[in-house]
């Protein structure tokens, strides 16, 4: 039987969601990490939904960069995240702005 | 390790090149009537120069990681070098990583410390100084006064025209560094009433030659660039970007990568990124430095003098 605390713990993680438009249900958060100047994994493909974050591992300072405009993100520093949640199903082109021969790709399902 | 004179055994130009980057040697490098010569420099042709610039590059104020945790110590070292220098050079170019993260903390320190040198100063952006919110707004503040763009410029002195540009904006995913087309209109301008027997030299952050493009070392455009350069008889590109030396002669084109004052980069295709590279402490002053530019006139020949901090 569960108990009221974690009745509260669920809708105050349902409560972020909700405000995220066009997302009918919760999709596991995913990852990319940025080492050596790359993207890892450099094509990822998630369900609609997804919020998917870039983390920098390098001592050098990186940018993402849509190719199409939807998202750009500050300079992330050493340890520095970014976060996109992809709330349209499609192909994400992205690119570092400082390093443009950096490139991954993102592709959105219906899920 | 002493300057030497090598001329008199005409040595190849891999050994040059390998003697510049491994040995960090100061090495004279001159380009007369399309004819590419060099020679170890023996300090009596360096006094004899009508007058000279220095070239800075990549000072990075704000990186604080182990490569080199105070890159303001190393360019305060490098504004001292500048000031021994036994000629007064005429000015300073800094081919751009001024700050490391754009912040305006980092302009000012590094404004402040470059200002000690007492020269005039003419600066290019690199892409680490275009990443405020309005991408290199911050950088045109401080600088840009007098410029075209996002920040090219051109001056004349001494019979000499210098054009700095601008090849770290608009980057194209999978791509180089990039002019654009409206800048190199400005360039073709530029250069189109000049005589061409007018030495010209040309600064940008970024190398306009293809060093190694699969670490984003090269210009998209920048051969369109030297098109309108190719009539002149003595032509000096100078860049900055890859923290070590580079060199090659085209024709009457003469390419040179400075060094960095804040940390060294790999040697192309030797590491597994182009990031920083870690030195021991010892090490790391022999690997930064700055570079002076020597013209004689009527002598034509830019000599190009790489020095080390230390060793
Ligand atoms: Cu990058
Ligand atoms: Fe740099
Ligand atoms: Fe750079």
């Amino acid at each position: 039987m569960r108990s009221p605390l974690s009745r509260r713990t669920v809708a105050c993680l349902a409560l972020p969601l909700a405000l995220v438009p066009f997302v009918a249900r919760a999709a596991a958060p995913v990852a990319i990490s940025i080492d050596n100047f790359a993207f890892t994994p450099q094509v990822l493909t998630v369900p609609l939904g997804t919020i998917v974050t870039w983390k920098n591992g390098d001592d050098i300072p990186h940018t993402i960069v849509d190719t199409g405009g939807a998202f750009r993100s500050p300079v992330l520093d050493t340890d520095d995240a970014f976060s996109f949640t992809f709330a349209t199903v499609g192909e994400y082109g992205y690119f570092c702005g400082l390093h443009p021969h950096m490139t991954g790709r993102i592709i959105v399902t219906r899920g | 390790m002493e300057p030497q004179d090598t001329s008199q055994d005409g040595p190849t130009r891999r050994f040059l090149l390998e003697c510049m980057t491994w040995a960090g040697t100061g090495v004279l490098w001159s380009v007369a009537a399309g004819l590419p010569q060099a020679a170890m420099l023996g300090s009596a042709e360096a006094a004899e120069a009508a007058f000279s610039f220095v070239q800075i590059s990549d000072s990075h104020i704000g990186f604080d990681k182990v490569a080199n945790p105070d890159p303001l110590a190393t360019l305060h070292e490098a504004v001292e070098q500048i000031k021994a220098l036994a000629q007064k050079p005429a000015f300073v170019l800094h081919t751009g990583d001024i700050t490391h993260l754009s912040r305006p903390a980092e302009f000012d320190a590094a404004q402040q410390m470059i200002a000690e040198i007492g020269l005039p100063v003419f600066y290019v952006p690199g892409e680490h100084d275009v990443l405020d919110e309005g991408r290199g707004r911050a950088y045109l503040d401080r600088y840009g006064a007098g410029s075209r763009g996002a920040g090219w410029h051109s001056f004349e002195q001494h019979g000499v025209r210098y054009i700095g540009l601008v090849n770290v904006l608009d980057l194209k995913a999978g791509g180089l560094g990039n002019l654009g087309n409206e800048q190199l209109e400005w360039l073709e301008n530029t250069v189109a009433g000049l005589s061409s027997s007018t030495p010209i030299v040309v600064f940008a952050h970024i190398p306009l030659w293809s060093v190694y493009p699969e670490w984003g070392w090269g210009t998209e455009d920048g051969a369109r660039a030297l098109t309108y350069l190719r009539r002149f008889g003595s032509v000096t590109v100078l860049n900055g970007h890859i923290h070590q030396i580079m060199q090659k002669v085209e024709g009457n084109v003469a390419f040179h990568t400075a060094r960095s004052t804040a940390f060294p980069q790999p040697v192309p295709g030797t590491a597994p990124s182009p990031g920083p590279v870690r030195v021991a402490p010892g090490e790391l002053r022999k690997l930064l430095g700055t570079t002076s530019v020597s013209f004689v006139p009527g002598r034509q020949p830019l000599a190009i003098v790489d020095t080390p901090l230390a060793g």
